[in-house]
């Protein structure tokens, strides 16, 4: 009856409790019976482990790390020759007006990379650098599962399956053994607190989430707490904050663009849109994605219009993500709106149920990251 | 005490009618972070949108049950959404109705006849 494919920790998810939710075509767990405030609250103050396996895992290879640096370099407007041994860095695809095709984390593994992308831009991310790459052969990964575990526990639970889990530092890549088998570690994460995301064998994934659901700080979390803690963490969703139609710097993401890409940089430009994009640090926006504080208690969601006034006036931005956040204690959101108005401490008015209610320009992140650099 | 289709749970009390949301309600729509309650004095209508509720989920409307005037609002449930999950038929009420027409009562269910629309 259904369509929808199952990751190697279905049977789990079901066994735990899970709600279970269609996403990006896969059966996923969107919370478990802690519910999602307690979730979130949890992976906080303790540690959280997230099944994302549903998130594509791709190994680029060429005749050596350069080689498939510099392929991926003329799609991917970062820093990737310059990327340590052994080091993560987020970047993404653009297209030809600039816009955003997917976000993405790849790391230097030596002799190839190790790229996670979107669920739901899988399928095109992977056609699209088969097609576009010269000299590299790109493969998808369908035999391992992948597992996030965040949160400030999260160092000193899997330092218990493997003590190197300790020396690892923000946005090092490490293979370690974990329930008996290698494992590919990024320390990195999507929710803002320190932790791990684990590429596992399908085989031994159930095996391993539940010797670290053994321990005493590590629930297990759904869909539903990972989006409020990345929200809460200023980060981008794709689909919502970004898309196609944004490009990097409206999408706040200029930090993403190392010196050497831009203008005057040894390697700069050499990826689709990068007119637009360059000219766009060098000239300015019209728009920009900004934090958002509504004053109230109701959750702006989004598609929120947004308006510079509290009567009449036209439309200047809309909420991109938006929801309670549990840590925040109140509701948070993230927007696309007119640069003029970015500064925050700026108040703008979001429209809803026919009524207009302030909300203010904040920065990003709401909750500081707890990353151990 | 009477149920509506919509999961509202209708409870006589004096003369009025406290309104509020099922346990099965609350269970479905998850943690429930936001309450919008209407004006004390506001004339209703049944079937009129009278109270806006955020899960972490998503937003719901809660339509009156009966005719009448809101003559009471549930203040603690506005500054502490989470007692419509601790407690749904009791702290976490929603609001006092005077009905104008009481008989419109007499449609709803009782407690057998919810529990299995629910089951």
């Amino acid at each position: 009856m259904s369509d929808l494919l199952y990751t190697p920790l279905h049977n789990l998810h079901v066994e735990l409790g899970a709600k279970m939710v269609p996403f990006a075509g896969y059966d996923m767990p969107v919370q478990y019976p802690m519910g999602v405030l307690q979730e979130h609250l949890h992976t906080r103050s303790k540690a959280g482990l997230f099944d994302v396996s549903h998130m594509g895992q791709v190994i680029i290879k060429g005749a050596d790390y350069e080689t498939a640096a510099a392929a991926l370099e003329t799609i991917i407007p970062v820093d990737i020759l310059g990327l340590g041994l052994d080091r993560q860095r987020y970047g993404f695809f653009t297209n030809e007006t600039g816009g955003i095709l997917d976000d993405l984390m790849l790391a230097n593994r030596g002799d190839h990379i190790f790229m996670v992308v979107n669920a739901g831009c899988k399928v095109d991310d992977i056609a699209y650098m088969k097609a576009k790459l010269n000299d590299v052969t790109v493969t998808e990964i369908t035999d391992r599962a992948l597992l996030a575990l965040q949160g400030p526990a999260a160092e000193a639970a899997l330092s218990t399956l493997d003590a190197k889990a300790a020396d690892m530092r923000f946005m090092d890549v490490a293979s370690l053994t974990l329930a008996g088998v290698e494992c590919w570690v990024s320390r990195s994460g999507y929710s803002g607190e320190d932790g791990y995301e684990i590429s596992v064998p399908a085989a031994q994934a159930e095996a391993l989430a539940k010797e670290l659901l053994a321990l005493e700080d590590v629930e297990p979390i759904g869909l539903g707490a990972r989006d409020s803690l990345r929200l809460e963490a200023g980060l981008c969703l794709y689909g919502q904050d970004m898309d196609t139609g944004l490009n990097p710097i409206e999408a706040s993401l200029p930090w993403a663009i190392q010196k050497v890409r831009r203008t005057g940089g040894a390697r700069a430009g050499g990826f689709p849109g990068a007119d637009v994009i360059l000219a766009a640090i060098e000239n300015g926006i019209e728009r920009r994605r900004v934090g958002l504080k509504p004053e109230g208690r109701a959750p702006m969601r989004q598609g929120v219009p947004l308006f510079e006034a509290e009567d009449g006036g036209a439309q200047i931005g809309f909420v991109t993500s938006g929801g309670f956040g549990p840590s925040v204690g109140g509701p948070v959101a993230m927007g696309i709106v007119a640069d003029s108005l970015r500064e925050p401490g700026t108040v703008l008015y979001g429209e809803l149920r026919g009524k207009r209610l302030p909300v203010t320009v904040v920065s990003l992140p709401f909750i500081p990251a707890n990353f151990k650099r | 005490m009477k149920f509506t289709e919509e999961h509202e749970w209708l409870r006589e009390e004096d003369g009025l009618v406290v309104v509020g949301i099922t346990e099965h309600a609350t269970t479905q729509l998850g943690d429930i972070v936001f309450v919008e309650l209407p004006d004390v004095g506001t004339t209703v209508t049944k079937d009129e949108e009278v109270v806006v509720i955020e899960s972490v989920k998503a937003a719901s409307d809660i339509i009156s049950p009966l005719d009448g005037e809101i003559v009471e609002v549930n203040d603690a449930l506005a500054d502490n959404p989470a007692l419509a999950n601790e407690d749904a038929i009791g702290a976490g009420w929603f609001f006092k109705i005077k009905p104008s027409d009481v008989s419109q009562m007499d449609g709803l269910m009782d407690e057998s006849a919810y529990n299995a629309l629910i089951a």
